[in-house]
């Protein structure tokens, strides 16, 4: 039953799919290896971009791919507001106050688009983004390959960032002394709100690329949140390279583990790594780039 | 082209504050209106609006609602002097427990009866909550078998339960294949994991063999999955006859796309208890992953006017007329026959009623109802299609309103 | 036993309930917050004492729960040697998790991602298996009766969960105040001193988990006499976890009455924020969102930690 066809063509997908989780998980990765903040509200947030775009496509008319330099830069600012007044003063850096407040940040999102959406899902019709593009024995909607290439770019554009701006620079010292980063002159606080704002404009990417393959629905973000936590630990908290990787390697692991034992249990591969990689390697395939 | 999200909010959200909570009510009932009029009958509908099966939970909500307001239009409970129903709105907020606590409250508001609470799990809980109280429950949606064989005397449950549908869905594939000539001869089953899901594919894969198909593949998936690619390209290498989905409306709707589009195209997809198939919202959305589609699932008599009315009421609103809204509405129409014929708002009374009920007034395929240890016997599914851009009955022939194309054309 | 003067004190404060409420409704809040306070007692064992944060001990409240399910219905065992077989199997649990995660070192951040994907695979093969019923779940028949313990008036739930609770409260205590309890202590301030010092930091953290994993298995046990159904989804679903952090981090995790108060707030505010809020879907829960917000923002220590002396945060940034 499985021929090799069949397996070819279920490890494209599983590289497409995972290429789209890297892409969701970006953002987590960068907000954890710089604020050493696990960030509940991830899925929420991604939600909330998930509609942003929806509405940007059904009320404004905009291509969900000419909303990406729309998206981007609003996610990032609604992003840096979040963590400079409410997630950073409301925890003032202690770690399980940042839990329980990105938590409640999730909580509120989430049903505030509960009741202000209702919880229909809503989709949205491109024209060409679902035209079959031929991939080896694959056949993939052009829409994912969009996704795909655009997770690459992404991460790319992410690594530029870093390695070579000043911001970039800022953001490493911050994130591997934080005093000595002040004592400097940094303006801590500042960076760590751009820090978190990065990676919300990443999410506001991703829900660009997402929506045409996908839906949106307030509970849209609870499938892809535990998915996120795994490549962010898999890849190495803080590199992207390690998030792109470690993405492509849970999308193949997924689909493989789907193939062979079904898609409820084949969900467990995902988990096996994740602890396997938190007992055996927890710096993660990459370690810490930023 | 989806409806705007606004349009049905203003005058809901003050209904609803309006038929609020139970203090909320109590304060309405200014006395000096009152004195001319019966005390309202307090019913409670319970449902899981907010958490992850909020839609279904809103659906349920609103098709009740729409049910008390007519029957209050209409004049109330005659037999209780024209008493109006007053809804005592719970949140089961998509968890067992909740929906017990809700219980309590509403027993504390002194509700006549419970209408809830769509999911199986939820109405286990709140059903055996009631009991405690007496408090006669109606179970609208839920089809878990366990909810009516616990012995519980206050529960009922109105529509069937998955046991009947998988039995059903069987009978009527058979009738279908041979009617065709029998064309089709294996099968495939695609079901989420959870109760419905499985309690539905474990009936069907057991039962199957014995009628003469044989199950090819058996494919259980999370909810929620994110992709379908591999179950397709399974079907894809086994090209089974007939494809049967079990499941949400988000996973069939991406099911039913990555088949379109990795070009499967089997002789008939065949749901039971499809959760987008039967689905004016799915048809609407995308009508070319929908077209053909048969699903054995809950549904309205589409002889009978007062079920087209709903309809046309429901998409006034804005909503989509979906099985949650008529069986919810049903539900509390069959309370308010129960209350007629009990003459009291006395939760044994309605019990009683309830129990010796032969209601012939509802819009369902299921003849008068007859409870038996609180199923209604005469509840039955019914066979749909999807076929010129619109939902037909096709099986059985007495509510039929379009004859079956199977199988499906080729694309 | 310092402490044992105030839990009696409690107990025998909590006993009259039901005699002096009619109300089924406030039975049923207290209940759950009976039920809650013990979930988070034990996890403040492992975390608030240890300093060991799990986000995944619905992996031990599940194992429990089905554990005396499955002894029910599968082996015909009575309800009591079925809520010790709970204990005995989320022990079991916790001793798998712990040993996995304190053998590897892991801390912090890492130990809250390992419990969250143990919970989760939990949950993936109480999807799958037989023996848990998989997809369809388990029911427990209904049969009230003190061998079963299943109560008829529902104030015998909530003596039951009286009784757990105090356990829990007790057990907590024994703990604070004995040797463990100050390893525990200082394997939380700093692992690597506490080590330097001689504390064998492995089985001291493997001690914590066990008792945590034990009390939560028999929270779990108790939710399967009250309700009668698990499915996967209610046994190990992330709520679990969630709701078994946020009362001891909401309450204080320094005390012995953190969880208890967080518990009771937590539930007293789900209640207030549906009653302001009425029907209005989810606004109640952004309500709640807000709130819980709010408590971080001027309980840092939690609600516990009020009144106490704010010293300079060490660990962050400071205002």
């Amino acid at each position: 039953m499985l021929e090799p066809s069949i397996l070819a063509a279920s490890l494209i997908h599983g590289l497409a799919n995972g290429a789209v989780y890297a892409l969701v998980a970006l953002g987590l990765s960068l907000v954890y290896g710089v604020l050493h903040i696990i960030n509940f509200a991830h899925g929420a947030l991604l939600m909330a971009a998930l509609y942003a775009v929806y509405f940007l496509v059904e009320r404004v008319g905009l291509d969900p791919y000419a909303a990406i330099p729309v998206l981007v830069p609003a996610a990032g600012s609604v992003g840096y507001l979040l963590h400079r007044y409410v997630v950073a003063k409301a925890s003032r850096g202690r770690e399980e106050a940042v839990l329980l407040v990105t938590l409640g940040v999730a909580l509120v999102l989430e049903n505030l688009a509960l009741a202000l959406f209702r919880s229909d899902t809503r989709t949205i019709e491109t024209g060409w983004a679902f035209e079959m593009v031929a991939v080896g024995p694959a056949l993939l909607p052009a829409a994912k390959l969009a996704a795909a290439a655009g997770a690459l770019v992404a991460v790319l554009a992410l690594w530029a960032v870093v390695r070579a701006t000043d911001l970039g620079r800022a953001i490493r010292a911050v994130a591997k002394e934080r005093e000595a980063a002040r004592l400097v002159g940094i303006d801590v606080d500042h960076v760590f709100a751009l820090a978190f704002a990065i990676g919300t404009a990443t999410l506001g990417a991703a829900a660009c690329l997402l929506l045409p393959t996908y839906y949106v629905s307030p509970q849209v973000g609870h499938g892809f949140v535990l998915v996120a936590f795994t490549i962010v630990v898999l890849g190495g908290m803080g590199s992207f390279w390690g998030a792109f990787w470690g993405g492509l390697l849970i999308g193949v692991v997924e689909s493989l583990g789907g193939l062979f034992l079904g898609e409820s249990l084949g969900q467990i591969g995902i988990f096996a790594i994740f602890i396997a990689t938190l007992l055996l390697r927890p710096t993660g395939l990459f370690g810490r780039a930023v | 082209m989806n409806r705007p999200a606004t349009l049905s909010r203003a005058p809901l959200s003050r209904r609803r504050l309006l038929a609020g909570t139970a203090s909320g009510a109590a304060a309405l009932a200014a006395p000096a209106i009152l004195r001319a009029q019966p005390a309202p009958v307090k019913i409670g509908l319970l449902h899981p609006v907010t958490g992850f099966l909020a839609f279904s939970g809103q659906q349920c909500r609103e098709g009740a609602l729409l049910a008390v307001e007519a029957i209050n239009a209409a004049g109330g409970i005659k037999s209780l002097g024209g008493a109006k129903l007053e809804p005592v709105l719970g949140d089961a907020q998509s968890k067992p427990e909740v929906g017990a606590a809700e219980v309590e409250k509403m027993n504390e508001a002194g509700v006549a009866a419970i209408v809830g609470a769509y999911a199986s799990a939820i109405s286990l809980a709140t059903t055996q909550s009631a009991a405690r109280y007496g408090i006669p429950h109606i179970v609208d949606v839920g089809v878990s078998d366990q909810i009516v064989q616990r012995g519980l005397t206050n529960t009922f449950r109105f529509c069937p339960g998955y046991g009947v549908i998988a039995r059903i869905a069987i009978d009527n594939l058979v009738a279908l294949n041979d009617a065709a000539g029998k064309p089709a001869r294996t099968v495939a089953i695609v079901h989420e994991e959870s109760l419905f899901g499985t309690g539905t594919a474990q009936l069907l894969q057991k039962e199957l063999p014995a009628r003469g198909f044989e199950v090819v593949e058996v494919a259980k998936h999370a909810n929620p999955t994110r992709d379908f690619t591999n179950v397709v390209l399974k079907l894809k290498a086994l090209a089974p006859d007939i494809v049967i989905p079990a499941n949400y409306y988000n996973e069939y709707v991406l099911l039913a796309r990555t088949m379109r589009q990795q070009g499967v195209r089997p002789k008939a997809i065949y749901s039971v208890l499809g959760g987008a198939a039967s689905s004016f919202k799915f048809v609407k959305e995308f009508p070319d992953d929908a077209a053909y589609i048969m699903d054995c699932n809950h549904w309205y008599d589409p002889r009978k006017p007062a079920a087209l009315e709903l309809r046309r009421e429901a998409e006034a609103k804005g909503l989509f007329y979906t099985y949650e809204v008529f069986l919810a509405h049903e539900a509390v129409r069959l309370l308010a026959d129960a209350l007629e014929r009990a003459g009291s708002a006395s939760r044994e009374r309605i019990v009683e009623a309830l129990a010796t009920s032969s209601w012939d007034g509802h819009f369902m395929p299921y003849g008068p109802t007859r409870f038996v240890n609180g199923q209604n016997e005469g509840a039955r599914p019914v066979n749909t299609q999807v076929l010129n851009g619109t939902i037909e009955v096709i099986f059985p022939a007495e509510f039929a309103s379009a004859r079956p194309v199977f199988p499906m054309p080729r694309a | 036993m310092r402490s044992l003067p105030a839990i009696g004190l409690f107990a025998l404060a909590a006993l009259p309930l039901p005699w002096l409420t009619g109300s089924g409704t406030v039975l049923n809040l207290a209940t759950m917050v009976l039920l809650f306070a013990t979930l988070g007692q034990a996890w403040n064992l492992l975390g608030g004492m240890a300093g060991q944060f799990s986000f995944g001990h619905a992996a031990f409240f599940g194992t429990g729960a089905y554990a005396t399910a499955i002894a029910q219905i599968r082996f015909g065992l009575d309800a009591w040697s079925g809520f010790a077989v709970a204990i005995l199997a989320a022990v079991a649990m916790g001793a798998l998790v712990g040993f996995a995660s304190f053998r590897f070192r892991l801390r912090g951040s890492y130990f809250a991602l390992v419990t969250l994907a143990f919970a989760e695979v939990a949950r993936i093969l109480a999807n799958s298996l037989e023996i848990t019923g998989a997809g369809v779940g388990l029911l427990l028949p209904l049969a009230p009766g003190l061998d079963r313990l299943q109560f008829a008036d529902k104030a015998g739930y909530y003596w039951f969960a009286l009784v757990i609770c105090a356990g829990g409260l007790v057990l907590a205590s024994l703990v604070r105040e004995s040797r463990l309890g100050a390893r525990l202590a200082a394997v939380r301030e700093n692992e690597e001193a506490a080590r330097a010092l001689g504390v064998d930091a492995f089985a001291v953290k493997m001690q914590a988990i066990l008792l945590s994993a034990g009390l939560a298995g028999a929270a779990g046990a108790f939710y399967t006499q009250l309700f009668l159904y698990l499915d996967p989804h209610i046994a190990f679903g992330p709520q679990v976890s969630v709701e078994a952090l946020l009362g001891p981090i909401v309450g204080g995790t320094a005390s012995l009455w953190g969880p208890v108060l967080g518990a009771a707030v937590l539930q007293l505010l789900g209640e207030a924020s549906r009653a302001l809020t009425g029907g209005a879907t989810g606004a109640n829960l952004v309500a709640y969102g807000i709130v819980l917000v709010l408590i971080v923002r001027f309980f840092p220590d939690g609600i516990i930690g009020m009144g106490r002396a704010r010293t300079a945060d060490a660990r962050g940034v400071t205002g």
